[in-house]
């Protein structure tokens, strides 16, 4: 059980971290061909767009998944060198952080202009919406009827006291949410609703999206706040198990009478450095084509951006709706009020 | 009786011993013709070799630490006021709370169970002196994941006692799992092996004169215990509880996923969330700053006291024989934590695994597996071998600038991954283009980025991370080498390399062993830091993990998870297996 190295097994070693000191310059040599991403989705079926756009274009992508924000601090560590073509997030937000901190060049695609619509699009193309994921009431079936339900107002009402289950205050899509409401009401009504959300849980805020509407399946509470495509992934998943949860939840489309259900996004930006910018452009023009929206509704039931790419049968059942169109940019600039507000009025 | 000690630590423990060997140490004997000046000077260019290397590695760790704590020059905004008048108070409470409640369930888990495998003889405690040790594989956002789905309104056993006993809501009680209390249960359970591998190294090591003496004087058994035995192991299980409680402040899985509000979701709610990186930055200063205050204050604390070991050959105490029900309560209290932090998750993954997890033998799955391998046994490599420089140092220098900046470099284990992780990319993204514009300027040629996303980037986030168990764990090896052996080694004519090669390497295998396994399970475990620094392409066991968990997907995630664990099993199996030889083994000393 001793520990011994002889010589060879050191040079071998020392060899060894040579290599890896030079990976980055290997990786940097294929210029052409490549495209290099940095991501915050972290969607395992996301591999197979990836390889259907390298058959289409012979670009293939480099990738490093980690949170947006890590990423952004990365990137602006990397400076002028960074290796980094595109920029993914899924939550616009962080788009808009990345824009402000000037990591991002405008991609000037006819393309995109022409296809992805204008509140998802930043106003001067620094980034771009690929797809959405709208954040909706989950009801009971039995203990709830949707006619009960209107708007995300009405769940601060005390008459949801003990019924409602949503995640943390430091969930992105609870921040984005309350900014939205923000926006529309204003920062006195927004904090009372933010109390009067917090009063009305069923439990201490934990666990994901899904944990929440699986609570209401099972009683702990009547309502859930939820992104769909939790509940669209355990459709297509179609286990033995989760068949009676699927009958018994139903799915209600928030504020239809005034400004829609809010929408979160998942977007993309051309690097200020992008050295691959050919390939970076035709990667972004690719995540608006048909082929690139179809992939992501059908394998993670998302929202296509769009118009000629319907949503897959599962997700199309719950009916069409009114999107909150409010720009991706006015929510985000909202996020740290919206945190602050919800610090305030006791929202875990 | 090397070795059990195996452990780690030993952090103040170690230290001490140290001193007290200093007093002898570095001063040269005087011998006849002349020789010592001769001998002194050698050795003072040793010192200042080793001195300088160890400041050099120092240096490297300190410098992403520097760069968290560059924040606290200013400016001061809106947020940190924000954090103070709403959230602070609550949060700073719910993480004393939750040290206080680790600190105490790893005690008492850790002592306890130390204690009845080292001093006492039922059915099984042979097989629990390593048994205890599994749910160190097991990563602390995994065995969340396990419970929560297990313990949760909507799992199986709620669910089942609903359907059995036709009560709904509110009709029953069952073990609330969530807020403070439940992540504190949670960390208790897989950190506890730390202060049980230190307790036990330290209550087997005393010698057994002095605990048979304290019998002859009439002192039942607890008494013994209570009077003799813990005070003498205080030091090892201060270091062991020191780490668990480092740990538990650094994690944010776990805290995230039961909705709790520390100290370290702070940091990121004030990152990510309200973006201001430049507070969470001050945050983590803060914590940094308060973990050393209670690392000194608790080595303030024992200072006056010493255990030093008279005999090195010490005798093992002959062990109590219990029988009837305190066999069978001392076989419960071991059984439980193996049970709870090591069992029940496995068999919750091994269930999903079943049910619908992912291909095990998929190439891609492979390579998951290799690159994970390749990590955590590079990083086991260096780590050891810095930390051991490190110990070293300690042991053989005197200057408070070295020992400082030795103890200030093993700060990164109570720091978030991720904090650790930006607090590396900044230096190296300063280097690199600091690099590639002089040369750019000079020559004419373009070096890009040469550290920055480099498997280099990583491994220093490593080390920064995990110094501190490689350390402490050779420290602790160091401080059982008498001084008067590396003097007989230099009177006999040996040089310092002869004396680290022929007495310290042999001497401190175990120790080095123990530092690489340990290393090596953390490596496997770490995700934040992986996550951020790593090159393009480059996922790692624990990254699949989060990628399916945070997809909601945990049948998927349950089998790398399970990966992830089996791997880690293999340097724990390793560490029972010489802690079981080495009972039967010759005293090294």
């Amino acid at each position: 059980m001793m520990i011994s190295a002889n010589r060879r097994q050191f040079l071998a070693a020392g060899a060894g971290f040579g290599a890896l000191l030079a990976a980055p310059a290997i990786v940097r040599a294929q210029t052409d061909k490549v495209v290099n991403l940095y991501t915050a989705r972290h969607y395992g079926t996301d591999d197979a767009f990836y390889s259907a756009f390298k058959a289409k274009t012979g670009i293939s992508v480099n990738r490093v998944e980690a949170g947006a924000d890590a990423l952004i601090q990365r990137i602006a560590a990397e400076g002028a060198n960074s290796p980094v073509d595109v920029l993914i997030t899924v939550d616009a937000g962080n788009l808009e952080r990345a824009r402000a901190r000037a990591l991002f060049q405008p991609f000037n695609s006819e393309a995109i202009r022409a296809r992805v619509p204008a509140h998802l699009r930043d106003p001067d193309d620094n980034w771009f919406g690929f797809t959405t994921r709208a954040r909706v009431i989950f009801y009971h079936k039995d203990r709830v009827k949707p006619e009960q339900l209107s708007s995300y107002e009405d769940l601060a009402n005390p008459k949801w006291k003990g019924r409602l289950l949503i995640r943390s205050s430091s969930n992105v899509y609870n921040q984005s949410l309350t900014g939205s409401v923000l926006a529309a009401r204003g920062e006195a009504a927004t904090e009372a609703w933010a109390r009067g959300i917090s009063a009305n849980l069923a439990r201490p805020p934990r666990g994901g999206d899904t944990d929440q509407f699986r609570a209401v399946f099972a009683g702990e509470g009547d309502l859930a706040v939820a992104n769909t495509y939790y509940l669209g992934n355990l459709i297509q998943e179609n286990k033995a198990e989760d068949r009676a949860l699927i009958e018994k939840i139903g799915v209600f489309f928030p504020n239809q009478a005034d400004r829609g259900t809010h929408m979160n996004l998942s977007g993309a930006g051309m690097a200020r450095n992008a050295r691959n910018r050919e390939a970076a452009a035709q990667f972004l023009d690719y995540l608006a084509s048909d082929q690139a929206q179809r992939h992501f509704a059908e394998t993670n039931s998302e929202y296509p951006v769009v118009s000629s790419v319907p949503a897959p049968a599962r997700v199309a059942t719950w009916g069409s709706f009114k999107q909150d169109q409010l720009n991706a940019a006015t929510f985000a600039r909202n996020n740290a009020s919206a945190l602050q507000i919800m610090d305030r009025a006791g929202w875990k | 009786m090397n070795g059990h000690d195996a452990t780690l630590i030993g952090n103040g423990a170690a230290v001490q011993n140290l001193h007290g060997s200093q007093q002898t140490a570095p001063t040269p004997r005087p011998t006849p013709n002349g020789a010592p000046r001769q001998a002194s000077m050698a050795r003072h260019r040793r010192f200042d070799a080793v001195q300088g290397a160890a400041l050099v590695a120092a240096g490297l760790v300190v410098l992403p630490l520097i760069t968290v704590l560059w924040s606290l020059t200013g400016p001061y905004g809106q947020t940190l006021t924000h954090l103070v008048d709403t959230i602070l108070g609550e949060v700073l409470l719910n993480t004393l709370l939750m040290c206080l409640l680790v600190g105490l369930g790893t005690l008492v888990l850790g002592v306890g169970t130390a204690w009845l495998v080292a001093a006492c003889r039922f059915p099984g405690s042979r097989q629990f002196e390593w048994l205890l040790i599994l749910p160190l594989a097991m990563p602390s956002y995994i065995i969340g994941y396990a419970y929560m789905d297990l313990m949760a309104f909507a799992g199986p056993l709620q669910t089942a006692i609903r359907t059995t006993f036709g009560v709904s809501r509110g009709e029953y009680w069952f073990p609330p799992l969530s807020g403070v209390t439940g992540a504190s249960v949670m960390f208790t359970l897989v950190l506890y092996p730390y202060v049980y591998l230190l307790a036990r190294g330290a209550f087997v090591e005393q010698s057994a004169c002095i605990v048979d003496a304290a019998r002859a004087l009439g002192a039942r058994p607890f008494e013994a215990f209570r009077r003799i035995s813990l005070p003498m192991a205080r030091p090892a299980i201060a270091a062991g509880v020191a780490l668990a409680l480092m740990e538990t402040l650094a994690d944010f899985g776990m805290v995230q996923y039961f909705g709790v509000l520390t100290f370290t979701t702070v940091i990121f709610r004030t990152w990510f969330g309200m973006g201001d990186p430049v507070a969470a930055a001050q945050l983590a200063s803060g914590l940094l700053i308060f973990v050393l205050a209670l690392l000194l204050l608790e080595q303030r604390s024992r200072s006056q006291r010493r255990f030093s070991r008279t005999s090195r050959r010490a005798r093992l105490f002959s062990p109590y024989q219990l029988s009837g029900w305190k066999a069978g309560l001392a076989f419960i209290a071991c059984a439980l934590p193996v049970t709870l932090g090591f069992l029940v998750p496995v068999a919750v993954f091994l269930q999903m695994q079943i049910k619908g997890g992912d291909a095990v033998l998929s190439e891609q799955f492979l390579t998951l597996a290799r690159n994970s391998l390749l990590l955590a046994g590079l990083a086991a490599a260096l780590i050891t071998l810095v930390g051991a420089l490190l110990a070293y140092a300690l042991r053989v220098s005197q200057s408070p600038l070295t020992r400082g900046a030795v103890r200030f470099a093993t700060l990164g284990y109570a720091m978030p991954g991720t904090i650790i992780a930006v607090g590396v990319l900044i230096p190296f993204g300063l280097f690199d283009n600091g690099l590639d514009t002089l040369m750019r300027t000079t020559f004419g040629i373009s070096t890009g980025l040469l550290l920055s996303g480099s498997l280099a980037a990583v491994m220093l986030a490593y080390l920064v991370r995990f110094l501190a168990v490689a350390t402490h764990s050779v420290s602790s090896g160091y401080a059982r080498i008498g001084a008067n052996l590396d003097d007989a080694a230099r009177l006999l004519g040996a040089g310092p390399t002869e004396v680290v090669r022929r007495i310290h390497r042999p001497l401190l295998s175990r120790s080095l062993l123990t530092a690489a396994a340990l290393v090596f399970v953390d490596v496997m475990k770490e995700l934040p830091a992986t996550l951020i620094v790593r090159p393009f392409n480059f996922d790692t066991l624990a990254v699949r993990v989060y990628n399916f968990a945070s997809d909601e997907r945990l049948m998927q995630a349950s089998t790398s998870a399970l990966c992830i664990v089996a791997v880690g099993l293999i340097p724990v199996i390793l560490l029972s297996h010489s802690l079981r030889n080495e009972e039967g083994g010759p005293a090294p000393v």
